[in-house]
């Protein structure tokens, strides 16, 4: 061996030496230093989860009264890997099954197809889940039909029928309430990819809206999994491990059904009623509320759907329906998103607003037929004119000229158009106690707040607006250029932010541009009745888990005080009184055996509806009762129902009837639905709860 | 040393085994029973899960064993340096093959490389493994001769010996099959360097092979398939079907064996066949998976054991030829085994390229075994 080749087999035998060790270091990274992470990637890519759903938690009322329970259905189910066996995918299995289930076998094939193998935009209805659990082609099968499926495996291989679970809202003496229990749905994408999507399991059913989406963490429970090793072929090669489902919690609420189908009943006469009369009467809403903590014990919405068609299967037909216009979009909440002008049951603010100005609440006012402010004549719209009376009368029967003239007056006093530093603004403060602008808090999602039009909100929508208004000409479609309309941009773009004597006015009547939903104004007349505390509505009152045990109480929340001082709450009560007594719904109540105290409104609306007639006027009634011991505070309003008394003052005094057992004009006292108030401890819950029989009828 | 006549020691051959490199032995011993147990692993599942003999490849694999142990055997009975008349036999027996595999009918194309000749009872016989052995017993005879004045061989001698290479590899190109081609080239290079050649050569001929390599993509001479194994190399996530799936998947399944694996016959990967052509060329993902970072230090350690020994045979071979022969093998061996755990552990491109002594595959089998009987053949003729 020469020294050359000597050398070459050194090197040779190095390079062979670090060949292997780079291959020991790579081993060494991938094996030890990043094995965790390839542990963790084979675990995903052998590993399938299959969730078994948690019996859903129960929703019942304060007496324990099941709203929303879980029953038995029978699902014709069928299994993908057992169908993509056959030669033909499953085709001729599936088209036979629809026909078995009258169904469309376009849509039956859809549902069988996970959402990744359909195209976008092609999806709707696609399983959610994985190709390793049963896949629901239906929950409602009858009995028949399951037993031809399951006795005759060879005809419909891969086809079964189970005993499945189904959110069911049973409807108990007729109740409905839609839109406060909201409904169970699929998991979707979009929920995987909202806020909570992390806490979710693939093919979970979970709220979708109301109280099943604001309670559905307690309500869910946690799913079962069972999980197993599959090989390329998608084969299971191993049991991996089984966890059981964890039932989900139960709801107990401040509802009550009896009252709760009272007020969809009297709600959906008030509704009828102005329609008899006329009236366009679009949509409504009732709220009753426990004065004394802000809890619900009923709230409809008019109009409303089936609470049960999500899990009948929604047809797109259906889907449709809830968002109709012509239909009145029945999806809308509307004691909770509804936003209207409060009209005349806004005078009730007023009266404190003059309390607090220095007014003298006893002494007489004169109600003219109409006021001069400014330029412009203001009318008197409710009342006839009454040369002078006391403020309590003038309130009963609902004088706007009176009001016109003290806010007329206290405008001028901050200074008018240019306004004084730190001016009293007495009525916006007023109404600012009532947290007018902001939500009420209720434990449903979507709420909408409502509306102050005061100095500062002025400036912004003046500031969102101006280059509309003073550039009108240019801006504004060619019908909207009447010589009104112009003259009024101009007025707009020239002291569009400034609170002009008209917003004054208009403001002490409940008008121009105040909204707030018929939520917010039960909660301002529950404030006037306990008086003068701002009590967060709520409809929770506990979580108590399966065993019985309370897992978490909602006491009630305090959430302002109101500007009033006792004296001012009292003289209002006693003029809200007067309003039954001898006012604009002295006759809607007449006879009436328990005292209420309450006060109409009548809103003007503007604008047109579809069909391009004008709006008619909301119907307002704002209540509480009874007046020396308030206990419920009761609002209706019927959307374009025309005047506040005859649609909505008639419907709340049915609701009241309900409550107090009236029957004939008489309290018949086994009628009465909290004979020993209202309920303070949790009741027992039980899916066979049965409903406090009433007595005589 | 010139020019060696061959010595016969009759006397020895009845201690015939006595004059074979025990650790050598062992070692390569130990490396067939754990790729045994390997092929074992990857196939028993998978083939019962779907109604087939789950020994169907562990009883073929110990038939190739032994026949491979059978030709290694035979390789040793007869002095290297007797052998060495052979070599043009065997060199040409080699190029035929090759040629054979292109003719279209006879050859059989798997993977996209016409690499196969099919033989009666599906068998299957690969002419380049084989090859591997003819081009370095041919350079081997070539480098080896020298003038009586020299001591390295002659820039003649040495293109001579490039002209025996290059006619096999040249077939082997139009296969294609790129990871026989670099695991002979690598072989050359290094039979080449060790032979005394002049430094000038080993310098051109790296720079004719990356010269090569480039002229080779840009022109489009490679095949799309091999050019898309590249590509999965640089970004193995690139395709996530095709070969990019399944260096992902191997480099997961070894990952996920950590420090001590998930035991024997107990991955999960490897049972769920989520690595295809595992008990050939991606063997190595099963001792990554079920034996760990331990089990694969083991038989790493085992192939640097038999490398080391093989080298040591080659260096104190005190002729030129058995030298040769000897690092020409060692290098086949150690190139084509960082080749193959290279490719598994994502060190290096996607090339259908078995590991020595372990994957599933006759023709492999027999050649690497042939390889080893050359190793034991020389060193049992070093002493007397």
């Amino acid at each position: 061996m020469n020294q050359r080749t000597r050398l070459s087999m050194i090197v040779i035998q190095i390079m062979i030496v670090s060949l292997l060790m780079a291959l020991f270091g790579r081993l060494f990274y991938l094996q030890v230093a990043a094995g965790p992470k390839y542990r963790e990637a084979a675990l995903s890519i052998q590993s399938r989860d299959t969730i078994y759903p948690a019996t859903r938690g129960l929703i019942v009322d304060s007496s324990g009264v099941p709203l929303a329970l879980n029953r038995t259905g029978l699902a014709v189910t069928i299994d993908r890997l057992a169908l993509d066996k056959q030669p033909d995918k499953g085709v001729a299995v599936l088209k036979k099954l629809a026909r078995l289930l009258k169904l469309q076998y376009r849509d039956v094939y859809r549902k069988t197809r996970l959402c990744g193998e359909l195209k976008v935009g092609n999806r709707s209805g696609c399983w959610t889940g994985t190709r390793y659990q049963p896949i629901p082609i239906t929950k409602e099968a009858n009995a028949d039909v399951a037993l031809q499926v399951v006795e005759r495996p060879d005809e419909f291989p891969g086809v079964d029928a189970t005993p499945i679970a189904i959110r069911n809202y049973p409807g108990i003496v007729g109740v409905n309430a839609a839109h406060v229990l909201g409904y169970v749905g699929p998991l979707t994408d979009s929920d995987l990819a909202g806020i909570n999507g992390t806490t979710y399991y693939r093919s979970e059913s979970i709220g979708k809206s109301g109280l099943e989406i604001q309670y559905d963490s307690y309500l869910r429970g946690i799913p079962g999994i069972r999980t197993v090793i599959v090989d390329r072929k998608e084969a299971i090669t191993s049991e991996g491990q089984n966890t059981n489902s964890v039932p989900g919690d139960h709801l107990v609420t401040s509802l009550d059904v009896r009252v709760q189908a009272a007020a969809e009943s009297a709600l959906a006469d008030a509704v009828a009623r102005s329609r008899a009369n006329g009236y366009r009467a679009d949509s409504g809403a009732a709220v009753v509320m426990d004065v004394n903590t802000g809890r619900i014990i009923a709230m409809a919405s008019y109009p409303t759907y089936d609470p049960n068609m999500w899990e009948k299967g929604l047809t797109v037909k259906q889907a449709e329906a809830l968002f109709s216009e012509t239909n009145g979009v029945p999806a809308l909440s509307r004691p909770i998103q509804g936003r209207f002008a409060p009209a005349s049951t806004f005078k009730a603010v007023s009266i404190m607003a003059a309390a607090n100005a220095g007014y003298d609440l006893t002494k007489s006012y004169s109600c003219p037929a109409n006021v001069k402010v400014g330029t412009r004549v203001f009318n008197n719209f409710e009342s006839r004119a009454q040369s002078t009376a006391s403020l309590k009368k003038l309130l009963a029967i609902s004088c706007d000229t009176v009001w016109y003239q003290i806010s007329f007056d206290e405008w001028l006093r901050d200074g008018g158009l240019s306004p004084i530093k730190n001016p009293n603004d007495y009525f916006f403060k007023a109404a600012d106690s009532f947290q007018i602008n902001q939500k009420t808090g209720i434990d449903l999602p979507s709420e909408s707040a409502g509306r102050l039009p005061d100095r500062a909100w002025k400036q912004s929508w003046y500031d969102a607006n101006k280059d509309f208004y003073c550039n009108y000409r240019e801006k504004a479609a060619k019908s909207q250029q009447t010589q009104f309309l112009l003259l009024l941009a101009k007025e707009n773009c020239l002291d569009g932010n400034k609170v002009r004597a008209g917003d004054a006015v208009n403001f002490s009547i409940g008008q121009g541009d105040t909204l707030v939903t018929p939520l917010k104004l039960t909660q301002m007349y529950a404030a006037i009745a306990n008086g003068g505390t701002l009590w967060q509505p709520t409809i929770g009152r506990a979580i108590v888990k399966t065993d019985g045990t309370v897992l978490k109480s909602l006491d009630p929340i305090k959430t302002g005080t109101i500007a009033a001082t006792p004296k001012t709450v009292k003289f209002l009560q006693g003029a809200l009184r007067e309003v039954i007594v001898s006012g604009t719904a002295a006759g809607s109540f007449a006879g009436f055996p328990v005292a209420v105290s309450g006060k109409t409104g009548t809103a003007q609306v503007f604008g047109r509806n579809p069909n391009g007639s004008t709006k008619d006027d909301t119907s307002w009634f704002a209540s509480f009762a009874p007046s020396n011991k308030p206990q419920f505070a009761v609002v209706m309003m019927v959307s374009q129902g025309g005047f506040g008394s005859s649609s909505s003052g008639v419907g709340v005094r049915k609701i009241y009837e309900a409550i107090f057992g009236v029957v004939n004009k008489k309290v018949v006292p086994e009628n009465v639905i909290f004979p020993n108030g209202l309920p303070t401890t949790l009741p027992k819950i039980s899916p066979a709860t049965k409903v406090k029989t009433i007595g005589a009828k | 040393m010139s020019l060696v006549t061959p010595r016969f020691n009759y006397h020895k051959n009845r201690s015939f085994f006595r004059g074979f490199d025990r650790i050598l032995t062992a070692a390569v011993a130990a490396l067939l029973f754990i790729g045994t147990l390997l092929v074992y692993a990857a196939t028993r599942d998978w083939y019962a899960a779907n109604g087939l003999d789950p020994e169907y490849y562990l009883k073929r694999h110990v038939i190739n064993i032994a026949i491979g142990c059978a030709l290694a055997w035979g390789t040793t009975l007869i002095d290297y340096r007797l052998l060495r008349a052979y070599t043009p036999i065997v060199w040409a027996l080699g190029v035929l093959g090759l040629g054979f595999v292109l003719i279209p009918g006879l050859g059989s194309e798997v993977n996209g490389a016409q690499a196969w000749i099919a033989l009666p009872g599906g068998f299957q016989i690969q002419p380049a493994e084989l090859a591997k052995i003819s081009i370095i017993v041919g350079m081997s005879m070539i480098l080896s001769e020298r003038g009586h004045d020299s001591d390295i061989p002659s820039n003649q001698n040495v293109i001579q010996s490039l002209v025996v290479a290059a006619l096999p590899v040249l077939l082997i190109l139009l296969q294609p099959d790129m990871g026989t081609v670099f695991i002979i080239s690598c072989s050359v290079l290094t039979i080449i360097a060790a032979s005394g050649a002049s430094g000038r050569w080993v310098v051109a001929l790296i720079l004719v092979a990356v010269v090569g390599v480039f002229g080779a993509v840009q022109s489009g001479v490679i095949d799309q398939y091999q050019v898309k194994r590249l590509q999965s190399f640089v970004n193995p996530n690139a395709d996530t079907q095709g070969s990019g799936y399944q260096l992902r998947q191997a480099r997961i399944t070894v990952g996920s064996g950590g420090l001590i694996g998930k035991g024997l016959f107990n991955g999960p990967q490897t049972n769920g066949r989520f690595v295809p052509e595992q008990q050939t060329d991606f063997i190595f993902t099963v001792a990554g998976e079920e034996l760990g970072f331990l089990g694969c230090g083991v038989i790493i350690l085992l192939y640097l054991t038999l490398l080391m020994r093989a080298f040591g045979i080659a260096r104190r071979a005190t002729d030129p030829y058995g030298r040769l022969v000897c690092t020409g093998v060692v290098a086949w061996f150690a190139f084509q085994t960082f080749e193959n755990i290279g490719m598994t552990l994502g060190l290096m491109p996607m090339t259908g390229v078995p590991l020595p002594f372990m994957s599933y595959g006759g023709s492999s089998m027999f050649a690497t075994l042939i390889g080893f009987g050359l190793l034991q053949n020389v060193h049992a003729r070093q002493r007397g």
